[in-house]
């Protein structure tokens, strides 16, 4: 079962891993595993996860976004001033910004398609430049006074489960079927494991290229709707280093930097691993700087147990 | 016969998860002979010279140097007893100079300063000992390929190698670079050094090896003088089983136009070329490596831009830009380079025929994996792809297998044109059978097929008609049976 289990995962690494601090973090302090605090270590990872299911795509592909932490920032303020200073309808506002965050995607992938620049130079360029826009658009200042029913979306339960839990467990679930059901899954594997040979079976690799960077966007434009209705307010500040928790994740879940191999399911342990590893820290009172360098370590470490793991397999 | 083995293996065996590499293998191979590999993909070759690098453990037997008996044997010890190996992809740093690459990890040195002039000399020193001229300062990037692999055999030499394996060292070469490979293997062996060459190409056997080893499903079939041997015997031994008749009879093509390539010029081909393919033709394109023919496919599929010209479908112009145009329109390409441009090695079986269907096979992008399933698993069947399970990853196959899947993946989007640029090198000769039989099979169907060689003899045997391919120019035309080799080699090389 369990063997069964890990060959799914293509890696019982992570999953170890995530045992193991679950089981730390519960002896080390009893608050740990009480229901609350699992409810709130899924919320607080939510953002994180949404984003990480773009993230894989362009990966899988040996691409990178590494655009999504200024992305998160500009549509955070964008949302925001829709909202409160144009006074659009809360819909309205979302849909508008999940355009500009899919449309800033394109421009990821027309870039790095058409100009040919590789995808890490192209996303730090717009990192940098959207980074620069999001401060411009506000001014430099928070966005106050959102609509009330605008809170549902960070702030509300279904039942005992919080709404962006609902919407990550969504886009897992759907990211999934799209990339093992569909002929996309599958050009997308085949562009990351040899795009050479993808472009001489006939297929368009430009245009599922794109794609790929768009989906990005748009995935990290609900993560950024979400924090701003958590939030409560357009903040140009929050969400630095974003873009460097959403690689972590997805390396630790095992999906290769140099594109092609890799399971979404992986990538959800790694996400829940970096909920649970600052959590956990927090509960047990470790300092900011400390909770840095732990987290550097296991994301090393985890790696590099999962290589070594699955090279013994062989 | 009185010469004391140099170098003997005795009752090697290795195995994998369910299969048997190597089975109780034993070879002596003698100073300053060129000991010939052969076999099919398959036999064992690999594995063993592997294991003679020390790369991979046997699990029994032992390896006999001199009167050092050793049951393990590890690259240390493989350097220590002056082992070198050469293999198709070439372990050289492209941004280095030639001397830079062979004194890689043992540069000479005065204190911490490199000593570039004394290694340049060096080095110079050694590839005049092979007769080559070459600038000591160049860098790898800018040699073609015949001189990087005198690059790595001068890397070895610096080495003082006394036995040096070559696997398929001919491959990437065109014919002028061959002649200078054979002579330095003369040379080596004159030396004193132990070759053993591994190689699928009956001629270069012949030509070179004082002795032949046959494998056969890992197994050890004959060790065979060259001179008391020939070709016939040879490919018996490693079929173990008579062939019989190589290229099969094909019925005449009809009148039909399938395709018309008319004043088509691209970057990579300055002169117009124009030539037609008719219904179940197959249409031969001779030529040196380099000569232009892999761009004039290139370019009839979209995977390069086109100039000028037109591409006349069945009469009718098509404009196609890229691949999957040239897909749409009924025509297929299997690439020259198959490990790069030919196959997803990650991927299944399954996952690589299905790949330039997958429309087909999906409603709103939505994969039927049982459609997909049946599909592939005909294909397979059809041509006879030796994998136990659709889900195994390409990559581990055999050459001849990973071929076929390739050309599975074009019969699967029942293209109309196929254009097949090299599509037997590297795999062994039962394969390459099959090959010629799925194309002639195809071509009584309807099917045009431009079949690329660089082994005449196959487009002789199979091609209805054979364009010659110098210098980016169409520069001869025959009909079956009225070409021989000397004239097809003397248009391709302009004599």
């Amino acid at each position: 079962m369990l063997s069964r289990l890990s060959k799914h995962l293509d890696q019982a690494g992570i999953l170890v891993v995530l045992v193991v601090l679950i089981v730390f973090f519960s002896l080390a302090d009893s608050n740990f595993c009480r229901s609350e605090n699992l409810i709130n270590i899924v919320r607080q990872i939510s953002m994180l996860g949404i984003s990480a299911v773009g993230m894989t795509f362009v990966i899988l592909t040996a691409g990178i976004d590494l655009s999504v932490g200024s992305l998160m920032k500009l549509i955070n303020v964008a949302c925001a001033l829709m909202m409160v200073e144009m006074g659009l309808h809360p819909v309205l506002a979302i849909v508008l910004s999940l355009v500009l965050a899919c449309f800033i995607g394109m421009i990821n992938g027309l870039i790095i398609t058409m100009a040919r620049i590789p995808p890490l130079i192209t996303t730090l360029g717009m990192m940098i430049a959207l980074r620069g826009l999001a401060y411009v658009i506000c001014d430099g200042t928070p966005i106050w006074g959102l609509p009330e029913e605008f809170r549902v979306l960070g702030q509300g339960y279904i039942g005992i489960v919080p709404v962006p839990v609902i919407i990550m467990l969504l886009t897992f679930a759907l990211g999934w079927v799209f990339l093992n059901k569909t002929t996309f899954g599958r050009y997308i594997y085949g562009i990351g494991g040899n795009e050479e040979a993808t472009r001489l079976s006939g297929i368009n690799v430009t245009r599922m290229k794109c794609l790929v960077y768009i989906l990005s966007g748009l995935l990290t434009g609900i993560a950024a709707v979400i924090m701003l209705s958590r939030q409560n307010s357009g903040q140009p500040k929050l969400a630095d280093g974003f873009e460097l928790s959403v690689i972590t994740a997805v390396v630790l879940g095992g999906v290769s930097i140099f594109g092609g191999q890799g399971r979404l399911m992986g990538v959800f342990l790694g996400v829940l691993i970096m909920g649970v590893l600052s959590n956990g820290l927090i509960i047990l009172d470790v300092s900011e700087y400390y909770q840095q360098i732990i987290r550097g370590m296991v994301l090393l470490g985890a790696v590099a147990f999962d290589n070594l793991s699955t090279n013994t397999g062989k | 016969m009185g010469c004391a083995n140099r170098l003997s293996v005795n009752n090697i065996t290795k195995t994998y998860p369910g299969v048997r590499a190597l089975d109780d293998v034993s070879i002596g191979f003698r100073k300053a002979e060129v000991h010939a590999l052969v076999g099919e993909n398959g036999a064992g070759k690999s594995t063993l010279t592997k294991i003679l690098t020390g790369a991979i453990e046997p699990d029994s037997g032992e390896i006999v140097l001199g009167n050092d008996v050793r049951k393990s044997f590890t690259p240390h010890h493989a350097l220590e007893a002056q082992i070198a190996a050469i293999y198709q992809e070439f372990n050289l740093v492209p941004f280095l100079t030639v001397a830079e690459n062979v004194f890689l990890g043992k540069e000479m040195r005065s204190g911490p300063f490199l000593q570039s002039r004394r290694m340049n000399a060096e080095t110079s020193r050694l590839l005049a000992t092979l007769g080559v001229e070459l600038d000591p300062a160049t860098l790898v990037m800018e040699l073609p390929v015949a001189y990087q692999q005198i690059v790595e055999i001068v890397k070895a030499l610096a080495n003082d190698i006394r036995i040096l394996i070559m696997d398929e060292p001919s491959a990437a070469l065109t014919t002028r670079e061959i002649k200078l490979l054979f002579r330095l293997v003369k040379t080596l062996k004159e030396k004193g050094v132990t070759i053993i060459y591994v190689s699928h190409k009956m001629s270069e056997v012949f030509e070179l090896a004082d002795r032949i080893t046959v494998l056969r499903d890992g197994k050890f079939v004959s060790t065979l003088d060259a001179d008391k041997t020939d070709r016939s015997e040879l490919v018996r031994l490693m079929v173990g089983r008579e062939l019989g008749q190589v290229y099969p009879p094909k019925q005449i093509p009809g009148e039909d136009v399938l395709l018309e390539v008319k004043k088509l010029r691209t970057p990579a081909l300055p002169h117009e070329i124009s030539f037609t393919l008719r219904k179940g033709e197959i249409l031969g394109l001779a030529g040196l490596v380099g000569a232009g023919r892999t761009e004039i496919v290139r370019a009839i599929f979209g995977a390069d831009p086109v100039e000028s010209g037109e591409i006349l479908v069945e009469g009718r112009r098509i404009h196609v830009t890229n691949p999957g145009g040239a897909a749409a329109n009924g025509i297929g390409l299997v690439p020259e380079d198959r490990k790069r441009h030919g196959i997803l090695s990650r991927m299944s079986v399954r996952e690589n025929i299905s790949f330039s269907t997958l429309r087909n096979l999906s409603r709103f992008s939505f994969i039927n994996d049982k459609e997909e399933k049946k599909t592939t698993a005909s294909f397979k069947e059809q041509l006879n792809i030796k994998v136990s399970s659709l889900e195994t990853a390409v990559g581990n196959l055999s050459g001849g297998n990973q071929q076929k899947v390739v050309l599975a993946k074009w019969l699967a989007t029942r293209c109309r044109i196929l254009l097949l640029d090299e599509p037997t090198r590297g795999i062994d000769v039962g394969a390459k059978q099959e090959i010629y039989k799925i194309a002639t099979r195809l071509a009584s169907e309807g099917t045009g097929i431009i079949f690329i060689s660089s082994e005449l003899p196959e487009l002789l045997g199979l091609a209805d008609r054979i364009l010659v391919i110098r210098a980016r120019e169409i520069t001869g035309s025959f009909q079956k049976g009225q070409a021989t080799q000397e004239t097809l080699l003397h248009l391709a090389m302009g004599k």
